[in-house]
């Protein structure tokens, strides 16, 4: 034991002697862990949410029963089937306006809750308060946070219904309350209605579903997943992939540090050897050595992982919100199982990132010495291997492309283009290299071409990161850049009216409406709505659009039918958004029918339209014909079309006579800035995590230009012996890193477009239904390029300053002891 | 006081309802929330005459109540079967009754079939209101979920007979009718049943004389069975004291006709209080006071990490009767929300027959 | 002249060859070699004729293909690699041309260390050796801080501290000028001397081989 650690010791005092070569190996594994493990608590975080949100009665982790046409029904089908021997239990969910804003109101009868409902039901030992009056509104920390609420405290609903009392209960969602379901048909003013049945899961003898309720009901089996998850996989699917690539940025720049030191300390290991340390001992503890680093730089970078996690959740939790309606709350907590996993994640890495230095270690001869000259032979060796491999992996990108009709295969895509460029980097750059030593006129050009190229194995690591860094970078700044475009390109189109109203109620409604007529300033009037159906055994949302020429001038679509518009007025026609007629596989000219409280109703898709950022299916008809067929759906959705100049005083007039507030009353303006700083938010995770990635990156070339830097004396000294000044030196090694990463560079700049092209043409379509136009940014380009020679220069200039400032006597000591 | 003045068994199963549902404040009160104040429900008086078929129907004033069926059967072959039909009534509030949800009453269902190789069991909840469960007296019915005990056709409302029963767990299922020819019998004092000495009742009344016929099924294999059946109806406000622990409950057929129920019911103060009655068809009846009843437990059997006793000594010295009680099954758990022991048992000795026991609170 | 010393290290038969630019090329042809516990023998031959190779094999660093080595009584030959490890770490002192110093220890622990790792670590002796060598004032110092002559003190320092029975020494002064040599040399002899260790140096130079007790030559793979 004393003995191992007298080892461990001599090996440490390696890095006490080279604390820049530390701090790179350090700053690898925990940028590596940091990236990683920070993403992970964000998915972790996210996950957990959405369990505490399907817990919430939801119903995705339990099979259902639904209406057939979509609508509420009558509680007594729900006594009918637990008569016939179905274990149902009753939910009434609905939206309620609470200060303004807006929550998701669930009824339930905690009496018949399947135990397997939720994680935990919310209701413990207190069924008699929460179902006797005054009964109890339960809700998340959250939720009452927001409402600035306490305990115990009765709240007014907008349409003057009291609340019960307030009640915490920690595993709900975040905008949610629940309430017993006898309270929840006095607040939605839905007297003996139910919106669904959960279905228990223990068995006994049950009639048959259409015996005991006819067609009007109809079972939604359980899911694995739930749809926030569903819905928001793409997003934590792209987390994960920064998250990774960092994790393998992170692992280059240790794999560098820890080959560099391996070579350094391989005189050490030597004379280790042959002082007696036998090599498994010799082994073992430079695996202990490791370990030991891991697990140190794993605490530290889960601790800066954890800091990220928390800057970053603000950004995630607003893209979750806005993009999908998910609710994530703002406090990080992360589980046992995720600091574990961090650490487990560094050990593997560093492990992964040492094993070619570790196995060398393995076969070490005490007797062997070192060969310098082959060291071109080995570098062809490897290149060409790369160079197999690379293509090997372009064919497996190629192989994805074809076949694969997912996301996750749109990823693999991404990983196998991005990994087959970084494989092939030392090739291509060799390629060139040779080339250029080919074209050279003059013995220092010589010089300059074969030195670059012996300098390539050692840089070629930090040069595939710079790639890889760059390149996604590049990839990830059109993709967003073309989004953003056409995101407000449609949000101009889409926002037709110039102020929105949504009324509390239907009466309210009418008399804004009354009063909207006797106003000259309004151009026109445009009555909407929505009603939720299904199609296809999902949710689909009808959306209501008036006959107005300013929907015909402006309403956006992708493609239409000949006298789409028209055809639309007549009722028997709709607009698929583009969501759906991927999912659903729908053009124009299909017919669909989709159930309303009257029956079926057959319509045709007569054109498609973006619907950026909404989870949900929908399809746009004529609001007139949406409210025949719908007669109940809310008319409390006004939009206003009316002279710009009119529309502050309008906003005031309308504000003071109807109290309403800036929940319901909302101009065009504002409701666009809102959307799009709800897009900006999204991408702002995406970037930060981007300009993270191209950091690490950076680090790795300094580091790896650092350590080059010693070992490189030897190759310098005899040109300084023979009269290059230390000077002009510098100036050239500087030149040469420059050159090298210039190369990689314009290599990432193509690679990065068809990163883009990935992500627009296969991981957007299919993570969220939607495909941008391609566009192609060249001053962004030239930016980029931009950042990464500065960033390159950065790095090469400490190394190079060093050399110019070098002591003669450095120089003239490789001659003094040439190993 | 009278010595006759009895406490039913069953008592125990509402404040199990209350308990399971109502939460942990109730522990503290005696027995399974039993021994917690009535105020602002019925209260139960001595002299109240039991009239039929209202009484059959609900109480709602009153904040628990039960109708309860015992049954010993046997398959062609003689093998001994045994099942329970239970319906638990509790009012969460006092006052009139409200509508819809926002009634106050929640309702219990447990059922259970016993055989010497297996025992299953159901329960179920349900709220007052919506009609999910309820009973009513004319015509009977009482029902929770698919489980439903009413009265068939031409039913006699002094004899509560005939009536359909039926009741389905995950892994089993029956069907009986069951059919009486003897009048009910009035338990304790014409139906008024005290249950401790500070005073607590109950009214209650039976029908022990019930002939059963139907089918059982256990894992989807039918068995025609027939045998005896015991039904229950109690009702109160308050029925435990808060010094009472659980207790033992024992009816039994004598295979004369004659029948006989009996309880001991265990309090903290190691007094138990042991009563009973006895019921000849020719319409002969008898009250047991706590001196003229040994009841002494002779085999314990280990269930759920608890000693519970599945074979009884019984004497009766001025009926001159000794019987052992022997149970078909011993493992005749019952774990409900709110556990307990309830299974067919056969006696021999003086007098032959079978019955059934219910043991709380072990 | 130590023949009727106790027998230290015995050599008998020993045979290897290498492959080199495919070919088999027989570096030693059998040789036989005894040292005397205590003896001071000079190995001395052309350059390729297999010293280096001999006095590899005999530390364990390579195995024979044929032959025997009995060190202390004990055939090397049945030794693991460990038991090999275990050999040099706690009965041989090995000194090399390239002074092989930890470059990230400073003097001190550089001496120090093998004595430590063979749990043997001696202060008084290894003061009275830093002291011999004349490197107490340099103790804090690291390789790259001293010269040639004092970093090769610190490698005999090292060998020494640990008490070997035999120590090793491939061409000790081979990157020193004469004069240094020749006191690093006699430093050497005598140190031995006063700690009884056998010394077994390979050189290729006369001079030095005289300054020993015996002289032995490798021609050709034997030693004749």
């Amino acid at each position: 034991m004393t003995r191992t650690l007298w080892v461990l010791a001599v090996l440490f005092s390696h890095w006490r002697r080279h604390p820049m070569q530390f701090a790179t190996l350090a700053i690898g594994l925990v940028s590596a862990v940091a990236l990683w493990s920070g993403v992970q608590a964000l998915n972790q975080q996210a996950r957990a949410s959405y369990d505490r949100a399907a817990a919430a009665f939801g119903g995705v982790r339990t099979a259902t029963l639904v209406s057939t046409n979509g609508g509420t029904f009558p509680q007594q089908l729900f006594v009918a089937l637990r008569r016939a021997g179905w274990p149902v239990s009753p939910v009434l969910e609905g939206r309620i306006q609470v200060d303004g804003r807006s929550f998701r109101l669930l009824g339930i009868d905690p009496v018949t809750l399947p135990t397997e409902a939720g994680d935990r039901p919310p209701i413990g030992g207190e069924l008699q308060g929460f179902v006797l009056p005054p009964g109890q509104t339960r809700l998340a920390p959250e939720t009452m946070a927001e409402l600035g609420a306490s305990e115990g405290a009765s709240l007014e609903a907008s349409n003057d219904m009291k609340l019960p009392p307030l009640r915490l209960a920690a595993q709900l969602a975040p905008g949610v309350m629940v309430v017993d379901i006898g309270v929840a048909q006095r607040l939605l003013k839905m007297p003996n209605q139910v919106s669904r049945l959960l279905v228990g899961k223990s068995k006994g003898p049950r009639a048959s579903l259409d015996k005991v309720v006819g067609d009007r009901l109809r079972l939604v089996k359980p899911t694995a997943e739930t749809d926030l998850e569903r819905l928001t996989d793409s997003f934590h699917l792209n987390l994960t992939a920064f998250g990774l690539l960092s994790f393998f940025v992170g692992l280059f720049i240790v794999n560098s540090a820890i080959g560099l030191a391996f070579e350094q300390r391989l005189p050490i290991l030597r004379t280790l050897r042959a002082c007696g340390v036998s090599s498994r001992q010799l082994n073992t503890v430079l695996l202990l050595e490791l370990v030991f680093f891991a697990l140190i730089a794993g605490l530290v970078g889960m601790a800066v992982g954890y800091l990220i996690a928390a800057a970053l959740l603000p950004d995630v939790a607003a893209s979750l919100r806005g993009l999908y309606g998910a609710q994530i709350p703002g406090q990080l907590s992360l589980s046992p199982q995720w600091w574990l996993a961090g650490l487990l994640i560094s050990v593997l890495g560093a492990l992964l990132a040492a094993t070619a230095s570790l196995l060398k270690a393995g076969r070490l001869s005490v007797l062997a010495s070192a060969q310098p000259q082959a060291w071109r032979q080995e570098q062809r060796r490897w290149v060409m291997l790369q160079g197999i491999a690379a293509l090997a992996v372009f064919a497996t990108a190629f192989g994805f492309l074809w076949f694969g009709d997912s996301l996750l295969a749109g990823f693999a895509v991404l990983a196998a283009i991005l990994l087959g460029a970084a494989l092939a980097l030392p090739l291509l750059l060799e390629l060139v290299l040779a080339a250029g030593e080919y074209q050279a006129r003059g013995a220092l050009a010589a010089w300059f071409w074969a030195d670059s190229r012996q300098q390539l194995s050692g840089l070629s690591l930090a040069l595939m990161a710079l790639l890889l860094a760059l390149s996604v970078n590049v990839g990830v700044g059109t993709m967003v850049e073309s989004f953003s475009r056409t995101f407000v390109n449609w949000l101009d189109a889409r926002l037709a009216a110039d102020i929105y109203i949504n009324a509390a109620d239907d009466a309210q409604a009418k008399a804004i409406t009354a009063w909207l007529r006797e106003r000259r300033d309004v151009i026109a009037i445009l009555p909407g709505g929505r009603a939720e159906t299904q199609f296809a055994g999902a949710p689909l949302e009808i959306f209501g659009l008036p006959d107005n020429a300013t929907y015909r001038d402006r309403w956006p679509l992708l493609q239409s039918a000949d006298d789409a518009w028209t055809r639309l007025q007549k009722g028997e026609a709709a607009f698929a958004s583009e969501q759906l007629a991927r999912r659903s596989r729908l053009s124009l000219g299909d017919v669909i029918e989709v159930p309303t409280p009257h029956g079926g109703w057959t319509i045709r898709i007569v054109g498609i339209y973006a619907d950026y950022g909404n989870p949900k299916a929908q399809i746009a008809v004529n609001f007139d014909a949406l409210a025949g067929h719908f007669p109940d759906i809310p008319r409390t959705r006004i939009g206003l079309r009316a002279n710009q100049a009119a529309v502050p005083r309008l906003m005031s007039d309308l504000r003071e006579k109807f109290g309403l507030d800036d929940h319901s009353l909302i101009d065009q303006a504002t409701l666009k800035a809102e959307s799009k700083r709800i897009f900006n938010r999204t991408f702002s995770v995406t970037a930060a995590l981007n300009a993270f990635t191209l950091a690490v990156a950076g680090i790795a070339l300094l580091t790896s230009l650092l350590t080059l830097g010693n070992s490189r004396l030897p190759q310098l000294a005899p040109l300084w012996a023979i009269g290059i000044t230390r000077r002009k030196l510098a100036a050239i090694e500087l030149l040469k890193t420059m050159s090298v990463a210039l190369l990689t560079a314009l290599l990432a700049l193509p690679l990065g477009l068809l990163v883009a092209w990935c992500l627009i043409a296969i991981v957007n379509v299919k993570a969220f239904g939607w495909q941008l136009p391609f566009h192609v940014f060249p001053l962004q380009l030239a930016e980029l390029l931009a950042v990464a020679m500065v960033a390159s220069l950065v790095a090469a200039a400490i190394p190079v300053l060093r050399l110019a400032r070098l002591q003669p006597t450095a120089l003239i000591k490789v001659f003094a002891d040439e190993r | 006081m009278s010595a006759s003045s009895l406490i039913s068994r069953r008592t125990f199963a509402g404040g199990a309802l209350l308990m399971t549902l109502a939460g942990k404040a109730a522990r503290a009160q005696g027995f399974a929330g039993l021994g917690m104040a009535g105020r602002g429900f019925a209260p139960v008086v001595p002299g109240r005459q039991l009239v039929f078929p209202a009484d059959h129907g609900p109480h709602p004033d009153f904040r628990i109540e039960w109708w309860y069926v015992t049954a010993n059967l046997a398959d062609a072959t003689g093998s001994a079967y045994g099942a329970q039909w239970t319906l638990f009534r509790q009012a969460m509030a006092p006052g009139p009754q409200a509508e819809g949800w926002a009634n106050q009453q929640i309702w219990m269902g447990h059922a259970a079939v016993t055989r010497a190789d297996t025992h299953r069991f159901s329960e179920t909840f349900a709220r007052g209101g919506v009609g999910q469960a309820g009973a009513q007296a004319s015509p009977f019915d009482a029902w929770i979920d698919s489980w439903q005990m009413r009265g068939g056709a031409g039913m006699n409302s002094d004899t509560l007979s005939p009536l359909q029963l039926n009741a389905a767990g995950s892994d089993f299922a029956y069907t009986l009718q069951l059919q009486a020819d003897h009048p009910l019998v009035l338990q304790g004092d014409a139906g008024y049943s005290v249950k401790s000495e500070q005073g607590q009742a109950s009214y209650y009344y039976s029908q022990p004389y019930f002939r059963a016929r139907g089918r059982i099924t256990i894992d989807d294999t039918p068995v025609e069975v027939t045998g005896l059946a015991w039904m229950d109806r109690e009702w109160s406000s308050q029925p435990l004291a808060s010094n009472q622990t659980g207790w033992d409950w024992l009816s039994l057929h004598f295979d004369s006709g004659d029948k006989l129920m009996l309880f001991r019911l265990r309090a903290t103060d190691n007094h138990p209080f042991i009563s009973g009655k006895w019921f000849s068809p020719d319409g002969r009846e008898r009250r047991l006071g706590p001196f003229e009843i040994a009841m002494t437990p002779k085999v314990f059997t280990e269930i759920a990490g608890r000693r519970i006793p599945t074979t009884w000594d019984i004497a009766i010295a001025p009926l001159s009767l000794a019987i052992s009680c022997t149970s078909v099954n011993p493992e005749c758990w019952m774990a409900t929300r709110f556990a307990y022991w309830e299974g067919p048992i056969r006696f021999s000795g003086s007098h032959q027959g079978v019955g059934y026991l219910e043991m709380t609170g072990y | 002249m130590a023949r009727d010393k106790e027998i230290m290290l015995s050599v008998r038969n020993l045979t290897k060859a290498y492959s080199a630019a495919g070919e088999r090329v027989s570096v030693l042809r059998g040789v036989n070699l005894i040292v005397a516990a205590g003896e001071r023998v000079a190995l001395t031959g052309e350059s390729g004729s297999g010293k280096s190779t001999l006095l590899h094999l005999i530390a364990g660093l390579d195995r024979a293909d044929g032959g025997e080595i009995d060190f202390a009584g004990t055939s090397t030959a049945g030794l693991s690699e460990a038991g090999l490890a275990a050999l040099r770490r706690d009965r041989l002192g090995l000194v090399f041309q390239q002074f092989n110093l930890i470059p990230s220890l400073n003097v001190r622990d550089n001496l120090a260390f093998q004595s430590r790792i063979a749990g043997r670590h001696d202060v008084a002796w290894q003061a009275e050796l830093a002291q011999r060598l004349g490197l107490t004032p340099l103790l804090d110092r690291y390789p790259e801080q001293l010269s040639g002559g004092q970093q090769q003190r610190v490698a005999i320092g090292r060998a020494l501290a640990v008490k070997p029975l035999l120590l090793l020494a491939d061409e000790p002064t081979g990157n020193l000028d004469e004069t240094t040599a020749d006191g690093v040399m006699a430093l050497t002899r005598d140190l031995v001397a006063q700690t009884g260790c056998g010394l077994l140096m390979v050189t290729h130079s006369n001079r030095l081989a005289a300054m020993l007790d015996r002289h032995v030559n490798l021609t050709a793979g034997l030693i004749a």
